[in-house]
């Protein structure tokens, strides 16, 4: 009787819960969720990323509830979510303010403030360490002890950098503020198009259903709240020559703490717009790229219609956290959409934007496990039909003399022995 | 963290969205209007649409029926009924004519619902088009010219390849004479229910960010060819083996034996049936 097991669904269900948290505590341990957002930061800023929503501690308990399944972290996050009115919109903000722990420039040795590495896996050998296995929270404390002496002595034997460039001041923790952007020199080169800033109101993906075409601001939500995989795969294979693409470079990279705020809501009530008056939020840390990628550009002059120059355009990839894969990714994305072109799949916007989501991949992929007895029952009805007329006789009068193939049967090819 | 601070789960203006869709998609029957579909607890394709559906209508005094493939007791039925008692508290039925608010993937059910009822179909492909054209923007201009003559193609294919027009379960319908729209994976035996039925019809697609409906009194028309008219599943000579009722969708149930039974697939039907408390079996 094995359709009819699904059915008593309440008791199969009860004790299915019962061995999921069995499972999860069947080692007798359990995680603090301070230790998974101190330990597990790359996890948090991925999932963070994925549900756009911006909480270290919401994200660290729904990697614990998912015992570290980021696809199940970033559902938990996302329903969480959808209880949450929306109230405010940030300002547009301008990333020149941003507080940078880690800048850097594929495009140019020698940048206007300089190449900062902050913290990343990039230069480390990726080498198991045997013994993280035996590290306490004492061995901890030590290091950063010894962490905070050394920069302390560093920094009184440089002196204080009051004397430094004044527009951008490196802080204690050695990050920057306010750098300049890579790509402004290419700009003011006019070797890259220097285009005004676009303030319009974005659309909101998670409040409308996307169409097509999506625009540009929809396509940069799609593609933040991207599976970092999805992403990754898809940016590398635009990469690889799926599509008419050259290849491009890292203008800069940056991770830092960028301010936010909100327009003040009487202010917005009264049509008055003035920074001024906005309200502080505090900073998110983001990741952002600007590619560069050459591209031919129209007839360099009208003596010579027939020529092309090359330029450079624009790709451009944010999310939040430090999460840089996926943002390189989403900038090589972000320039094939610009460039619509039927026959590569990564520089079709239907193509794209319809699966980088991890919410619904997964959901309409794990929906299969669900009974599906009832359309079955339909196809089998329907194939049998069919059969019965193919084989003769048992087909009826509209059927008569049609002779139907197997659905989708196998032909023999030309090879098979 | 307060999961539970709504009544239904959303926030207002959410629930207000989806009611204005829905009240946009009464409004032109068999039109796909988009919405602003959130993430929920359940995954994307488990009902999502449906159950926002839901959420957005349901009252304190409602009387929630959930059947996910004609049963109550369907592993999603029982979680999505569970969500929506947690998050609202509302009295929840197995009996479809206690009930104010039916929410259902893959079945209308047997019982012919009344005027003071809603039925919500879950739908996890609602556009009618996309296996002739995968492009959402190119079946968005197919709809507004009533090109559907991709639609029928599909039919006629199906009729010289395989001698039949019928397409499996979610065989597409037009509604009120202009719009064609995919009946949920509903069995073509459920689509005459669809026909001028009392009780409003609402279709939510979750992941596809789509809200449908068939109000009221409202022609639905099984798309069909005049030599090879529109067919439903044939149950003839077969009876239910709880029951005894005939005319309704049965679920074939593999004996230890080997041999094929048949069982209500409507369970809550079956069970009154076997009680002597329900009308007659209501198929076609």
């Amino acid at each position: 009787m094995g359709y009819v097991a699904v059915k008593g669904g309440r008791d199969a269900i009860v004790a299915s819960q019962a061995r999921l948290t069995y499972e999860r505590l069947a080692e007798g341990r359990v995680l603090d969720v301070a230790d998974v957002r101190a330990g597990l930061r790359g996890a948090i800023d991925q999932v963070m990323s994925e549900a756009s929503l911006y909480d270290e501690d919401v994200a660290a308990l729904a990697l614990k509830q998912a015992e570290g399944s980021p696809e199940e972290a970033v559902f938990l996050l996302r329903a969480f979510r959808s209880t949450l009115p929306r109230l405010h919109h940030t300002r547009t903000a301008d990333t020149r303010p941003m507080h940078v722990e880690r800048r850097i420039s594929a495009t140019f040795k020698d940048v206007p403030g300089g190449q900062l590495l902050g913290a990343s896996y990039d230069y480390v050998h990726r080498l198991l360490d045997p013994d993280l296995r035996f590290e306490t929270d004492a061995d901890a404390r030590a290091w950063l002890a010894r962490w905070r002496a050394e920069a302390e002595a560093a920094a009184s034997a440089v002196g204080t950098p009051e004397g430094g460039d004044a527009e951008a001041g490196e802080g204690p923790d050695g990050a920057s503020d306010a750098l300049p952007k890579v790509l402004d020199y290419l700009r003011t080169e006019g070797l890259m198009e220097a285009r005004a800033d676009d303030d319009r109101a974005p659309g909101d993906v998670t409040k409308a259903a996307l169409s097509f075409p999506a625009g540009r601001s929809r396509r940069l939500q799609v593609l933040t709240r991207g599976q970092t995989g999805v992403v990754t795969a898809l940016g590398y294979a635009s990469l690889r020559g799926f599509g008419p693409m050259l290849h491009p470079t890292v203008g800069e990279l940056r991770v830092g703490r960028q301010p936010l705020s909100v327009p003040d809501p009487d202010a917005v009530a009264d049509q008055i717009d003035d920074p001024e008056e906005d309200h502080y939020l505090g900073t998110v840390r983001l990741t952002e790229v600007e590619t560069v990628v050459p591209v031919a550009v129209s007839a360099a002059g009208p003596q010579d219609a027939e020529r092309t120059a090359l330029g450079f355009d624009l790709g451009y990839g944010a999310c939040f956290g430090r999460n840089e894969t996926k943002a390189i990714a989403m900038s090589l994305l972000d320039q094939t959409l610009e460039h619509p072109d039927p026959r590569a799949p990564t520089h079709d916007e239907e193509f794209v934007l319809l699966h980088v989501d991890a919410v619904e991949a997964s959901g309409f992929i794990s929906h299969l496990k669900l009974p599906h007895y009832v359309t079955f029952q339909s196809e089998l009805d329907a194939v049998r039909r069919t059969r019965a007329a193919a084989l003769g006789g048992a087909g009826d009068a509209d059927d008569a003399g049609v002779a139907g193939d197997a659905p989708d049967a196998p032909t023999d090819g030309e090879g098979t022995p | 963290m307060s999961v539970d601070a709504n009544f239904a789960f959303l926030d207002e203006g959410s629930k207000r969205e989806i009611r204005r869709a829905a009240l946009k998609a009464v409004a032109i029957p068999g039109y796909q209007v988009p919405f602003a579909s959130r993430e929920m607890p359940i995954a994307r394709g488990w009902g999502t649409g449906g159950l926002q559906l839901t959420l957005a209508l349901i009252g304190r005094d409602d009387v929630l029926k959930v059947i996910d493939q004609g049963s109550d007791e369907s592993v999603n039925a029982v979680n999505i009924k569970a969500l929506v008692q947690a998050t609202t508290g509302v009295a929840t039925c197995e009996d479809t004519g206690e009930a104010t608010l039916v929410q259902s993937r893959h079945r209308i059910p047997e019982r012919p619902l009344r005027r003071n009822q809603i039925l919500v179909l879950q739908v996890p492909i609602p556009e009618p088009l996309r296996r002739v054209e995968p492009r959402e923007s190119v079946t968005k201009r197919l709809h507004a010219e009533a090109d559907y003559a991709g639609a029928y193609l599909q039919l006629f294919e199906r009729i010289v390849r395989h001698g039949d027009a019928s397409a499996g379960a979610d065989h597409p319908v037009r509604v009120d004479g202009r719009y064609v729209m995919a009946p949920s994976p509903v069995p073509r035996f459920d689509n005459p229910k669809l026909h001028r039925a009392e009780a409003l019809v609402l279709l939510g697609a979750g992941r596809e960010k789509k809200i449908y409906a068939v109000p009221p009194h409202t022609d639905v028309a099984s798309l069909a060819f005049d030599d090879h008219p529109f067919r439903v599943e044939d149950v003839a000579g077969r009876a239910c083996a709880a029951c005894g009722a005939t005319g309704v969708f049965l679920d074939e149930v593999e004996g230890d034996d080997g041999t094929a039974t048949f069982l209500c697939n409507d369970t809550a039907e079956c069970r009154a049936r076997r009680v002597g408390a329900a009308p007659s079996g209501g198929g076609p």
